[in-house]
Protein backbone atom coordinates (compact mmCIF):
# COMPACT_ATOMS: atom_id res chain seq x y z
CA UNK A 1 0.00 0.00 0.00
CA UNK A 2 2.66 2.39 1.10
CA UNK A 3 4.90 1.43 -1.82
CA UNK A 4 2.87 1.90 -4.41
CA UNK A 5 1.66 4.99 -3.30
CA UNK A 6 4.98 6.30 -3.49
CA UNK A 7 5.72 4.81 -6.89
CA UNK A 8 2.58 6.65 -8.44
CA UNK A 9 2.98 9.78 -6.10
CA UNK A 10 6.18 11.42 -8.21
CA UNK A 11 3.50 10.47 -11.47
CA UNK A 12 0.50 11.90 -10.01
CA UNK A 13 2.05 14.82 -9.82
CA UNK A 14 3.88 15.57 -12.76
CA UNK A 15 0.59 14.56 -14.65
CA UNK A 16 -1.04 16.95 -12.25
CA UNK A 17 1.15 20.03 -12.98
CA UNK A 18 0.17 18.94 -16.89
CA UNK A 19 -3.00 19.17 -15.50
CA UNK A 20 -3.01 22.70 -14.75
CA UNK A 21 -1.06 24.04 -17.13
CA UNK A 22 -3.81 23.46 -19.37
CA UNK A 23 -6.11 25.94 -17.80
CA UNK A 24 -3.05 28.19 -17.10
CA UNK A 25 -3.69 30.47 -20.11
CA UNK A 26 -7.79 30.90 -19.00
CA UNK A 27 -6.95 31.63 -15.49
CA UNK A 28 -3.82 34.38 -16.50
CA UNK A 29 -6.51 35.75 -18.53
CA UNK A 30 -9.43 35.90 -15.97
CA UNK A 31 -6.53 37.10 -13.36
CA UNK A 32 -5.22 40.26 -15.94
CA UNK A 33 -8.67 41.18 -17.21
CA UNK A 34 -10.90 40.31 -14.44
CA UNK A 35 -9.94 39.96 -11.24
CA UNK A 36 -6.96 42.07 -10.45
CA UNK A 37 -8.67 44.88 -11.98
CA UNK A 38 -11.84 44.66 -9.79
CA UNK A 39 -9.35 43.93 -7.08
CA UNK A 40 -6.88 47.07 -7.58
CA UNK A 41 -10.60 49.17 -6.95
CA UNK A 42 -11.71 46.89 -4.24
CA UNK A 43 -8.36 47.75 -2.38
CA UNK A 44 -7.99 51.24 -3.58
CA UNK A 45 -11.14 52.11 -1.68
CA UNK A 46 -9.66 51.31 1.44
CA UNK A 47 -6.26 53.39 0.86
CA UNK A 48 -5.71 57.27 1.22
CA UNK A 49 -4.07 58.85 -2.09
CA UNK A 50 -1.11 57.79 -0.35
CA UNK A 51 -1.42 55.11 0.20
CA UNK A 52 -2.56 54.32 3.58
CA UNK A 53 -5.32 52.36 5.18
CA UNK A 54 -8.70 54.45 5.56
CA UNK A 55 -12.17 54.08 6.05
CA UNK A 56 -12.98 57.68 4.85
CA UNK A 57 -13.69 56.68 1.53
CA UNK A 58 -16.21 54.26 2.42
CA UNK A 59 -17.43 57.17 4.69
CA UNK A 60 -17.23 59.66 2.19
CA UNK A 61 -20.43 57.67 -0.04
CA UNK A 62 -22.12 58.61 2.65
CA UNK A 63 -22.52 62.64 1.88
CA UNK A 64 -25.62 63.69 0.16
CA UNK A 65 -24.82 64.23 -3.68
CA UNK A 66 -23.23 60.23 -3.69
CA UNK A 67 -26.18 59.32 -1.29
CA UNK A 68 -29.13 60.29 -3.85
CA UNK A 69 -26.94 58.86 -7.17
CA UNK A 70 -27.28 55.70 -5.07
CA UNK A 71 -30.47 56.39 -4.16
CA UNK A 72 -31.91 56.96 -7.69
CA UNK A 73 -29.95 54.14 -9.30
CA UNK A 74 -31.79 51.64 -6.99
CA UNK A 75 -35.22 53.11 -7.40
CA UNK A 76 -34.88 52.87 -11.11
CA UNK A 77 -33.76 49.60 -10.57
CA UNK A 78 -36.33 48.37 -8.09
CA UNK A 79 -39.28 49.62 -9.72
CA UNK A 80 -37.60 48.74 -13.81
CA UNK A 81 -36.70 45.26 -11.88
CA UNK A 82 -40.28 44.96 -10.55
CA UNK A 83 -42.37 46.03 -13.28
CA UNK A 84 -40.42 44.17 -15.65
CA UNK A 85 -41.09 40.61 -13.86
CA UNK A 86 -44.44 41.25 -13.94
CA UNK A 87 -45.02 42.24 -17.12
CA UNK A 88 -42.62 39.55 -17.93
CA UNK A 89 -44.70 36.74 -15.27
CA UNK A 90 -47.84 37.35 -16.97
CA UNK A 91 -46.32 36.86 -20.64
CA UNK A 92 -45.06 34.04 -19.17
CA UNK A 93 -48.22 32.95 -17.74
CA UNK A 94 -49.78 33.50 -20.80
CA UNK A 95 -47.43 31.04 -23.19
CA UNK A 96 -47.49 28.42 -20.79
CA UNK A 97 -50.95 28.44 -19.19
CA UNK A 98 -52.79 30.62 -21.35
CA UNK A 99 -53.96 28.31 -24.44
CA UNK A 100 -52.40 30.43 -26.72
CA UNK A 101 -51.21 28.75 -30.21
CA UNK A 102 -47.57 27.41 -30.28
CA UNK A 103 -46.32 30.61 -33.21
CA UNK A 104 -47.87 33.26 -30.26
CA UNK A 105 -45.06 30.89 -27.71
CA UNK A 106 -42.01 30.96 -30.73
CA UNK A 107 -42.85 34.04 -31.93
CA UNK A 108 -42.45 35.58 -28.53
CA UNK A 109 -39.64 33.47 -26.73
CA UNK A 110 -37.55 34.20 -30.38
CA UNK A 111 -38.12 38.35 -30.03
CA UNK A 112 -37.33 37.81 -26.00
CA UNK A 113 -33.95 36.52 -27.52
CA UNK A 114 -33.64 39.46 -29.55
CA UNK A 115 -35.05 42.08 -27.69
CA UNK A 116 -33.35 41.12 -24.27
CA UNK A 117 -30.06 41.78 -25.86
CA UNK A 118 -31.45 45.14 -27.61
CA UNK A 119 -30.05 47.77 -25.14
CA UNK A 120 -27.32 50.01 -24.79
CA UNK A 121 -27.67 53.73 -27.16
CA UNK A 122 -30.13 52.18 -30.02
CA UNK A 123 -32.41 51.52 -27.28
CA UNK A 124 -32.38 55.21 -25.61
CA UNK A 125 -32.67 56.45 -29.54
CA UNK A 126 -35.67 54.11 -30.34
CA UNK A 127 -38.05 55.52 -27.10
CA UNK A 128 -36.87 58.95 -27.79
CA UNK A 129 -38.40 58.41 -31.41
CA UNK A 130 -41.32 57.09 -29.51
CA UNK A 131 -42.22 58.60 -26.56
CA UNK A 132 -39.95 62.16 -26.92
CA UNK A 133 -40.92 65.49 -27.25
CA UNK A 134 -41.60 65.23 -31.27
CA UNK A 135 -42.23 60.66 -31.20
CA UNK A 136 -44.98 58.48 -32.83
CA UNK A 137 -47.20 58.59 -29.43
CA UNK A 138 -46.40 61.95 -28.49
CA UNK A 139 -47.49 63.22 -31.39
CA UNK A 140 -50.26 60.68 -32.09
CA UNK A 141 -51.83 61.60 -28.35
CA UNK A 142 -51.33 65.20 -29.37
CA UNK A 143 -52.67 65.01 -33.03
CA UNK A 144 -55.87 62.08 -32.57
CA UNK A 145 -56.87 62.96 -28.99
CA UNK A 146 -55.81 66.83 -28.30
CA UNK A 147 -53.89 65.10 -24.80
CA UNK A 148 -50.62 66.59 -24.48
CA UNK A 149 -48.30 64.30 -22.89
CA UNK A 150 -45.85 66.82 -21.37
CA UNK A 151 -47.97 68.87 -20.03
CA UNK A 152 -48.98 66.05 -17.28
CA UNK A 153 -45.36 66.77 -16.30
CA UNK A 154 -44.15 63.48 -18.02
CA UNK A 155 -40.60 63.21 -19.23
CA UNK A 156 -38.88 60.98 -20.99
CA UNK A 157 -35.32 62.21 -19.41
CA UNK A 158 -36.64 61.29 -15.85
CA UNK A 159 -37.30 58.77 -13.25
CA UNK A 160 -40.24 57.61 -15.06
CA UNK A 161 -38.44 57.62 -18.27
CA UNK A 162 -35.64 55.57 -17.93
CA UNK A 163 -37.78 53.22 -16.27
CA UNK A 164 -39.71 52.36 -18.93
CA UNK A 165 -36.79 52.65 -21.21
CA UNK A 166 -35.47 49.78 -18.79
CA UNK A 167 -38.43 47.53 -19.26
CA UNK A 168 -38.14 46.88 -22.98
CA UNK A 169 -35.12 44.60 -22.08
CA UNK A 170 -36.21 43.34 -18.45
CA UNK A 171 -39.35 42.33 -19.51
CA UNK A 172 -38.12 39.48 -22.41
CA UNK A 173 -35.21 38.37 -20.18
CA UNK A 174 -37.99 38.01 -17.13
CA UNK A 175 -39.71 35.84 -20.27
CA UNK A 176 -36.51 33.92 -21.21
CA UNK A 177 -36.19 33.03 -17.44
CA UNK A 178 -39.48 32.46 -15.95
CA UNK A 179 -40.67 30.39 -19.38
CA UNK A 180 -38.93 26.96 -18.13
CA UNK A 181 -39.76 27.09 -14.93
CA UNK A 182 -43.46 27.32 -15.80
CA UNK A 183 -43.05 24.21 -18.25
CA UNK A 184 -41.84 22.75 -14.87
CA UNK A 185 -45.04 22.74 -13.42
CA UNK A 186 -46.40 19.41 -13.20
CA UNK A 187 -50.02 18.66 -14.63
CA UNK A 188 -50.27 16.53 -11.64
CA UNK A 189 -49.89 19.08 -8.56
CA UNK A 190 -52.97 20.64 -10.18
CA UNK A 191 -54.91 18.07 -10.76
CA UNK A 192 -53.97 16.74 -7.07
CA UNK A 193 -55.19 19.78 -5.39
CA UNK A 194 -58.52 19.98 -7.89
CA UNK A 195 -58.98 16.21 -6.84
CA UNK A 196 -58.75 17.64 -2.99
CA UNK A 197 -61.50 20.55 -3.61
CA UNK A 198 -59.08 23.19 -4.37
CA UNK A 199 -60.42 26.39 -6.44
CA UNK A 200 -58.20 28.23 -8.84
CA UNK A 201 -56.91 30.84 -6.43
CA UNK A 202 -56.15 27.85 -3.79
CA UNK A 203 -53.89 26.14 -5.91
CA UNK A 204 -52.21 29.41 -6.72
CA UNK A 205 -51.60 30.54 -3.55
CA UNK A 206 -50.91 27.49 -1.82
CA UNK A 207 -49.22 25.18 -4.27
CA UNK A 208 -48.23 26.90 -7.51
CA UNK A 209 -46.63 30.86 -5.76
CA UNK A 210 -44.59 28.36 -3.03
CA UNK A 211 -42.98 26.67 -5.31
CA UNK A 212 -42.44 29.57 -8.35
CA UNK A 213 -41.20 31.98 -5.31
CA UNK A 214 -37.64 31.49 -5.39
CA UNK A 215 -37.76 31.20 -9.33
CA UNK A 216 -39.64 34.67 -9.40
CA UNK A 217 -37.92 36.27 -6.43
CA UNK A 218 -34.50 35.21 -7.64
CA UNK A 219 -35.20 36.47 -11.29
CA UNK A 220 -36.22 39.86 -10.02
CA UNK A 221 -33.03 40.13 -8.20
CA UNK A 222 -31.07 39.60 -11.51
CA UNK A 223 -33.14 42.11 -13.06
CA UNK A 224 -32.24 44.51 -10.52
CA UNK A 225 -28.38 43.63 -11.10
CA UNK A 226 -28.93 44.16 -14.49
CA UNK A 227 -30.47 47.49 -14.61
CA UNK A 228 -28.07 48.58 -12.07
CA UNK A 229 -24.87 48.27 -13.98
CA UNK A 230 -26.32 49.27 -17.42
CA UNK A 231 -24.87 52.49 -18.52
CA UNK A 232 -25.26 53.23 -22.23
CA UNK A 233 -28.90 53.62 -22.30
CA UNK A 234 -29.44 56.46 -19.68
CA UNK A 235 -26.38 58.04 -21.13
CA UNK A 236 -27.46 58.22 -24.11
CA UNK A 237 -31.17 59.12 -23.14
CA UNK A 238 -30.43 61.72 -20.67
CA UNK A 239 -26.84 62.60 -20.83
CA UNK A 240 -25.78 63.18 -17.45
CA UNK A 241 -29.33 65.17 -16.37
CA UNK A 242 -30.15 61.82 -14.54
CA UNK A 243 -27.23 61.57 -11.85
CA UNK A 244 -27.66 57.81 -11.49
CA UNK A 245 -24.45 55.93 -9.96
CA UNK A 246 -22.91 54.71 -13.58
CA UNK A 247 -23.31 58.08 -14.87
CA UNK A 248 -21.39 59.67 -12.02
CA UNK A 249 -18.85 56.87 -11.73
CA UNK A 250 -18.43 57.27 -16.04
CA UNK A 251 -17.82 61.43 -15.12
CA UNK A 252 -15.73 60.68 -12.58
CA UNK A 253 -13.22 58.18 -14.75
CA UNK A 254 -13.35 60.75 -17.42
CA UNK A 255 -12.64 63.57 -15.03
CA UNK A 256 -12.19 63.21 -11.43
CA UNK A 257 -15.17 65.00 -10.57
CA UNK A 258 -15.31 63.72 -6.77
CA UNK A 259 -12.04 65.37 -6.66
CA UNK A 260 -10.67 62.14 -5.12
CA UNK A 261 -9.84 59.08 -6.97
CA UNK A 262 -9.87 56.90 -4.22
CA UNK A 263 -13.52 57.81 -3.64
CA UNK A 264 -13.79 56.99 -6.92
CA UNK A 265 -13.00 53.32 -6.07
CA UNK A 266 -15.07 53.36 -3.09
CA UNK A 267 -18.10 54.38 -5.69
CA UNK A 268 -16.67 51.52 -7.96
CA UNK A 269 -17.17 49.11 -4.56
CA UNK A 270 -20.50 50.07 -3.43
CA UNK A 271 -21.81 49.04 -7.25
CA UNK A 272 -19.97 45.34 -7.13
CA UNK A 273 -21.06 45.25 -3.34
CA UNK A 274 -25.03 46.01 -4.87
CA UNK A 275 -24.94 43.89 -7.12
CA UNK A 276 -22.65 40.97 -6.21
CA UNK A 277 -25.28 40.32 -3.42
CA UNK A 278 -27.98 40.44 -5.79
CA UNK A 279 -26.46 37.95 -7.79
CA UNK A 280 -25.47 35.74 -5.00
CA UNK A 281 -28.83 35.65 -3.33
CA UNK A 282 -30.19 34.94 -7.46
CA UNK A 283 -27.96 31.73 -7.04
CA UNK A 284 -29.22 31.06 -4.32
CA UNK A 285 -32.92 31.13 -4.94
CA UNK A 286 -32.38 29.32 -8.07
CA UNK A 287 -30.91 26.46 -6.38
CA UNK A 288 -33.68 26.55 -4.04
CA UNK A 289 -35.86 26.52 -7.61
CA UNK A 290 -34.25 23.69 -9.13
CA UNK A 291 -35.57 21.29 -6.34
CA UNK A 292 -38.59 21.00 -8.01
CA UNK A 293 -37.90 20.82 -11.39
CA UNK A 294 -35.93 17.30 -10.96
CA UNK B 1 -60.82 28.55 -18.56
CA UNK B 2 -62.39 31.00 -21.32
CA UNK B 3 -62.02 33.86 -19.06
CA UNK B 4 -58.04 32.38 -18.53
CA UNK B 5 -57.75 32.46 -22.13
CA UNK B 6 -59.28 35.88 -22.53
CA UNK B 7 -56.50 36.94 -19.70
CA UNK B 8 -53.77 35.40 -22.13
CA UNK B 9 -54.31 36.92 -25.03
CA UNK B 10 -54.61 40.75 -22.82
CA UNK B 11 -51.25 39.57 -21.77
CA UNK B 12 -49.54 38.98 -25.27
CA UNK B 13 -51.53 42.07 -26.54
CA UNK B 14 -50.30 44.90 -23.80
CA UNK B 15 -46.81 42.85 -24.34
CA UNK B 16 -46.66 42.89 -27.95
CA UNK B 17 -48.11 46.47 -28.07
CA UNK B 18 -44.60 47.46 -25.55
CA UNK B 19 -42.47 45.47 -27.71
CA UNK B 20 -43.96 46.64 -31.07
CA UNK B 21 -44.51 50.27 -30.87
CA UNK B 22 -40.91 51.90 -29.96
CA UNK B 23 -40.06 49.78 -32.80
CA UNK B 24 -42.68 51.46 -35.20
CA UNK B 25 -41.74 54.23 -33.55
CA UNK B 26 -38.42 54.12 -34.51
CA UNK B 27 -38.63 53.50 -37.96
CA UNK B 28 -41.66 56.02 -38.50
CA UNK B 29 -39.38 58.68 -37.04
CA UNK B 30 -36.25 57.53 -39.08
CA UNK B 31 -38.54 58.40 -42.64
CA UNK B 32 -39.55 62.04 -41.08
CA UNK B 33 -36.35 63.57 -42.02
CA UNK B 34 -37.49 65.08 -45.88
CA UNK B 35 -40.81 67.44 -44.55
CA UNK B 36 -44.39 66.56 -45.70
CA UNK B 37 -43.39 62.96 -46.48
CA UNK B 38 -41.61 59.84 -46.22
CA UNK B 39 -37.94 59.20 -47.37
CA UNK B 40 -34.62 57.47 -46.77
CA UNK B 41 -32.85 60.40 -46.20
CA UNK B 42 -32.07 59.67 -42.85
CA UNK B 43 -30.47 56.58 -44.23
CA UNK B 44 -28.64 57.92 -46.95
CA UNK B 45 -27.53 60.42 -44.70
CA UNK B 46 -26.38 57.21 -42.48
CA UNK B 47 -24.29 55.51 -45.15
CA UNK B 48 -22.74 58.60 -46.60
CA UNK B 49 -21.33 59.34 -43.15
CA UNK B 50 -17.25 58.71 -43.37
CA UNK B 51 -17.19 58.42 -40.18
CA UNK B 52 -20.02 55.58 -40.13
CA UNK B 53 -18.40 53.38 -42.16
CA UNK B 54 -14.83 53.70 -40.70
CA UNK B 55 -16.57 53.22 -36.48
CA UNK B 56 -18.53 50.13 -38.24
CA UNK B 57 -15.44 49.12 -39.64
CA UNK B 58 -13.32 48.91 -36.81
CA UNK B 59 -16.46 47.19 -34.47
CA UNK B 60 -16.49 44.61 -37.10
CA UNK B 61 -13.19 44.09 -37.28
CA UNK B 62 -12.87 44.04 -33.37
CA UNK B 63 -16.21 41.73 -33.04
CA UNK B 64 -13.76 39.56 -35.69
CA UNK B 65 -10.39 39.72 -33.23
CA UNK B 66 -12.59 38.77 -30.09
CA UNK B 67 -14.38 35.79 -31.75
CA UNK B 68 -10.96 34.40 -32.63
CA UNK B 69 -9.45 35.17 -29.73
CA UNK B 70 -12.63 34.10 -27.55
CA UNK B 71 -12.58 30.94 -28.93
CA UNK B 72 -9.38 29.99 -28.63
CA UNK B 73 -9.05 30.86 -25.19
CA UNK B 74 -12.54 29.11 -24.24
CA UNK B 75 -12.88 26.18 -26.47
CA UNK B 76 -9.05 24.10 -24.94
CA UNK B 77 -10.29 25.40 -21.66
CA UNK B 78 -13.83 23.90 -21.71
CA UNK B 79 -12.30 20.89 -23.41
CA UNK B 80 -9.37 20.27 -20.75
CA UNK B 81 -12.51 20.96 -17.64
CA UNK B 82 -13.90 18.30 -18.90
CA UNK B 83 -11.57 16.00 -19.55
CA UNK B 84 -8.58 16.13 -17.41
CA UNK B 85 -10.15 18.48 -14.53
CA UNK B 86 -13.60 18.20 -13.76
CA UNK B 87 -12.74 19.12 -9.71
CA UNK B 88 -12.18 22.91 -11.06
CA UNK B 89 -15.31 22.95 -13.63
CA UNK B 90 -17.53 25.24 -10.37
CA UNK B 91 -14.72 27.14 -10.21
CA UNK B 92 -13.82 28.08 -14.13
CA UNK B 93 -17.91 28.83 -14.22
CA UNK B 94 -17.93 31.02 -11.56
CA UNK B 95 -15.29 33.03 -13.00
CA UNK B 96 -17.04 32.98 -16.58
CA UNK B 97 -20.12 34.33 -14.83
CA UNK B 98 -18.28 37.14 -12.89
CA UNK B 99 -18.43 39.63 -16.18
CA UNK B 100 -22.16 39.40 -15.42
CA UNK B 101 -21.89 40.46 -11.84
CA UNK B 102 -19.03 43.02 -12.08
CA UNK B 103 -20.61 45.79 -14.11
CA UNK B 104 -18.70 46.69 -17.20
CA UNK B 105 -17.73 50.23 -16.19
CA UNK B 106 -16.07 48.96 -13.02
CA UNK B 107 -14.04 46.41 -15.09
CA UNK B 108 -12.54 49.66 -17.63
CA UNK B 109 -12.23 51.75 -14.52
CA UNK B 110 -9.65 48.80 -13.04
CA UNK B 111 -8.10 48.78 -16.42
CA UNK B 112 -7.33 52.27 -16.65
CA UNK B 113 -5.71 52.20 -13.89
CA UNK B 114 -4.23 49.08 -13.82
CA UNK B 115 -2.75 49.75 -17.50
CA UNK B 116 -2.18 53.05 -17.94
CA UNK B 117 1.04 55.02 -19.05
CA UNK B 118 2.90 54.87 -16.05
CA UNK B 119 2.10 50.88 -14.70
CA UNK B 120 4.29 47.69 -15.19
CA UNK B 121 2.47 47.11 -18.81
CA UNK B 122 1.37 50.15 -19.77
CA UNK B 123 -0.84 49.00 -22.13
CA UNK B 124 -3.43 52.44 -22.73
CA UNK B 125 0.39 54.06 -23.49
CA UNK B 126 -0.06 53.32 -27.21
CA UNK B 127 -2.91 52.84 -29.84
CA UNK B 128 -2.61 49.27 -30.61
CA UNK B 129 -1.84 48.40 -26.76
CA UNK B 130 -5.45 50.50 -26.49
CA UNK B 131 -6.44 48.01 -29.02
CA UNK B 132 -5.50 45.01 -27.52
CA UNK B 133 -6.93 46.45 -24.26
CA UNK B 134 -10.18 46.55 -25.78
CA UNK B 135 -10.11 43.49 -27.86
CA UNK B 136 -9.33 41.63 -23.82
CA UNK B 137 -11.74 43.73 -22.47
CA UNK B 138 -14.42 42.61 -25.02
CA UNK B 139 -13.14 38.44 -24.70
CA UNK B 140 -13.95 39.39 -21.05
CA UNK B 141 -17.78 40.77 -21.44
CA UNK B 142 -18.59 37.80 -24.14
CA UNK B 143 -16.95 35.36 -21.24
CA UNK B 144 -19.98 34.34 -19.69
CA UNK B 145 -22.04 33.93 -23.47
CA UNK B 146 -18.89 31.86 -25.14
CA UNK B 147 -18.20 29.61 -22.56
CA UNK B 148 -21.95 28.56 -21.45
CA UNK B 149 -22.46 28.17 -25.73
CA UNK B 150 -18.89 26.08 -26.06
CA UNK B 151 -20.09 23.94 -22.93
CA UNK B 152 -23.06 23.08 -23.89
CA UNK B 153 -22.35 21.99 -27.07
CA UNK B 154 -19.27 19.70 -25.64
CA UNK B 155 -21.75 18.43 -23.30
CA UNK B 156 -23.63 16.65 -26.48
CA UNK B 157 -19.97 15.04 -27.37
CA UNK B 158 -18.18 12.08 -26.07
CA UNK B 159 -14.82 14.33 -25.28
CA UNK B 160 -13.14 11.62 -23.49
CA UNK B 161 -13.69 8.16 -26.08
CA UNK B 162 -13.35 11.17 -29.19
CA UNK B 163 -9.63 11.62 -27.11
CA UNK B 164 -8.57 8.23 -26.91
CA UNK B 165 -9.51 7.19 -30.58
CA UNK B 166 -7.48 9.98 -31.73
CA UNK B 167 -4.94 9.64 -29.88
CA UNK B 168 -5.00 5.94 -30.44
CA UNK B 169 -4.53 6.77 -34.27
CA UNK B 170 -1.57 8.91 -33.15
CA UNK B 171 -3.34 12.31 -33.34
CA UNK B 172 -0.86 14.82 -31.51
CA UNK B 173 -2.86 17.40 -29.33
CA UNK B 174 -3.22 20.19 -31.99
CA UNK B 175 -4.69 17.61 -34.16
CA UNK B 176 -7.02 16.85 -31.73
CA UNK B 177 -8.09 20.06 -30.73
CA UNK B 178 -8.43 21.71 -34.08
CA UNK B 179 -9.30 18.28 -35.85
CA UNK B 180 -11.33 16.67 -33.47
CA UNK B 181 -12.46 18.70 -30.68
CA UNK B 182 -13.03 22.12 -32.84
CA UNK B 183 -15.53 20.43 -35.60
CA UNK B 184 -17.57 18.78 -33.04
CA UNK B 185 -18.51 21.90 -31.06
CA UNK B 186 -19.29 24.46 -34.33
CA UNK B 187 -22.87 24.91 -33.17
CA UNK B 188 -21.73 26.31 -29.85
CA UNK B 189 -18.83 28.31 -31.37
CA UNK B 190 -20.98 29.73 -33.91
CA UNK B 191 -23.81 30.32 -31.33
CA UNK B 192 -21.20 32.24 -28.87
CA UNK B 193 -19.31 33.81 -32.20
CA UNK B 194 -22.91 35.52 -33.12
CA UNK B 195 -23.74 36.54 -29.57
CA UNK B 196 -20.12 38.19 -28.95
CA UNK B 197 -21.01 40.11 -32.72
CA UNK B 198 -24.03 41.35 -31.23
CA UNK B 199 -22.44 42.30 -28.16
CA UNK B 200 -19.68 44.18 -29.45
CA UNK B 201 -21.50 46.07 -32.16
CA UNK B 202 -23.71 47.85 -29.80
CA UNK B 203 -20.74 48.41 -26.80
CA UNK B 204 -20.55 51.71 -25.91
CA UNK B 205 -18.57 51.79 -22.00
CA UNK B 206 -15.59 50.29 -22.90
CA UNK B 207 -14.83 52.12 -26.21
CA UNK B 208 -15.80 55.05 -24.83
CA UNK B 209 -13.71 55.01 -21.49
CA UNK B 210 -10.37 53.68 -23.80
CA UNK B 211 -11.28 56.77 -26.26
CA UNK B 212 -11.49 53.88 -29.17
CA UNK B 213 -13.55 55.36 -32.87
CA UNK B 214 -15.67 52.38 -32.03
CA UNK B 215 -19.49 52.31 -33.69
CA UNK B 216 -20.60 52.22 -30.27
CA UNK B 217 -19.02 55.93 -29.27
CA UNK B 218 -20.45 56.80 -32.74
CA UNK B 219 -24.10 55.80 -32.08
CA UNK B 220 -23.80 58.12 -28.76
CA UNK B 221 -22.10 61.28 -30.57
CA UNK B 222 -24.58 61.07 -33.45
CA UNK B 223 -27.28 60.60 -30.61
CA UNK B 224 -26.17 64.04 -29.35
CA UNK B 225 -25.99 65.73 -32.45
CA UNK B 226 -28.65 64.83 -34.78
CA UNK B 227 -32.50 64.59 -35.11
CA UNK B 228 -33.83 61.67 -37.52
CA UNK B 229 -29.78 60.20 -37.75
CA UNK B 230 -30.23 58.19 -34.66
CA UNK B 231 -33.82 56.49 -35.64
CA UNK B 232 -31.85 55.15 -38.62
CA UNK B 233 -28.71 54.13 -36.76
CA UNK B 234 -31.09 52.49 -34.14
CA UNK B 235 -33.25 50.56 -36.71
CA UNK B 236 -30.22 49.50 -38.46
CA UNK B 237 -28.63 48.55 -34.68
CA UNK B 238 -31.45 46.20 -34.41
CA UNK B 239 -31.25 44.60 -37.34
CA UNK B 240 -27.84 43.68 -36.70
CA UNK B 241 -29.41 41.93 -33.28
CA UNK B 242 -32.15 40.86 -35.27
CA UNK B 243 -29.50 38.77 -36.95
CA UNK B 244 -27.55 37.62 -35.16
CA UNK B 245 -30.06 36.04 -32.60
CA UNK B 246 -31.41 34.60 -35.53
CA UNK B 247 -28.22 32.96 -36.79
CA UNK B 248 -28.23 31.72 -33.51
CA UNK B 249 -31.47 29.60 -33.87
CA UNK B 250 -30.74 28.34 -37.17
CA UNK B 251 -27.50 27.06 -35.95
CA UNK B 252 -29.32 25.25 -33.04
CA UNK B 253 -31.85 23.89 -35.22
CA UNK B 254 -29.13 22.45 -37.56
CA UNK B 255 -27.48 20.81 -34.08
CA UNK B 256 -30.56 19.20 -33.24
CA UNK B 257 -30.96 17.34 -36.65
CA UNK B 258 -27.46 16.80 -36.40
CA UNK B 259 -27.12 13.58 -34.40
CA UNK B 260 -29.80 11.54 -36.98
CA UNK B 261 -27.52 12.31 -39.79
CA UNK B 262 -24.06 11.03 -38.16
Amino acid sequence: MTMTTAIAAPRISKRAIIDWLGIAPFMIFALMFLIVPTLYLVTGAFLTPEGELTFKNIADLFTPSILSAYWISIRVSVASSLGGALIGFFLAWAIVLGGVPTWVRSGLLTFSGVASNFAGVPLAFAFLATLGRTGLVTVFLRDWFGFNLYSTGFNLLSFFGLTITYMYFQIPLMVLILTPALDGMKKEWREASEILGASHWQYWRMVALPILWPSLLGTTLLLFANAFGAIATAYALTGSSLNIVPILLYAQIRGDVLHNPNLGYALALGMIVITGISNILYIWLRMRAERWQK
Amino acid sequence: MKAQRLGAWIAIAIGAGYFIIPLLGTLEFSLRMRRGQYSFDAYESVFSDIQFRETFGYSMLMAFLTIVFGMLLVVPTAYWVRLRLPQVRPVVEFITLLPLVIPAIVIVFGYLRLYNSSSVLPLTGSTSGTNALLMFSYMTLSLPYMYRAVDTAMRAIDVRTLTEAAESLGAKWPTILFRCIFPNVMSGVLSGSFITFAIVMGEFTMAALLNRPAFGPYLQLVGANKAYEPSALAVIAFAITWLSMGLIQLVSRFQKSAPAKA
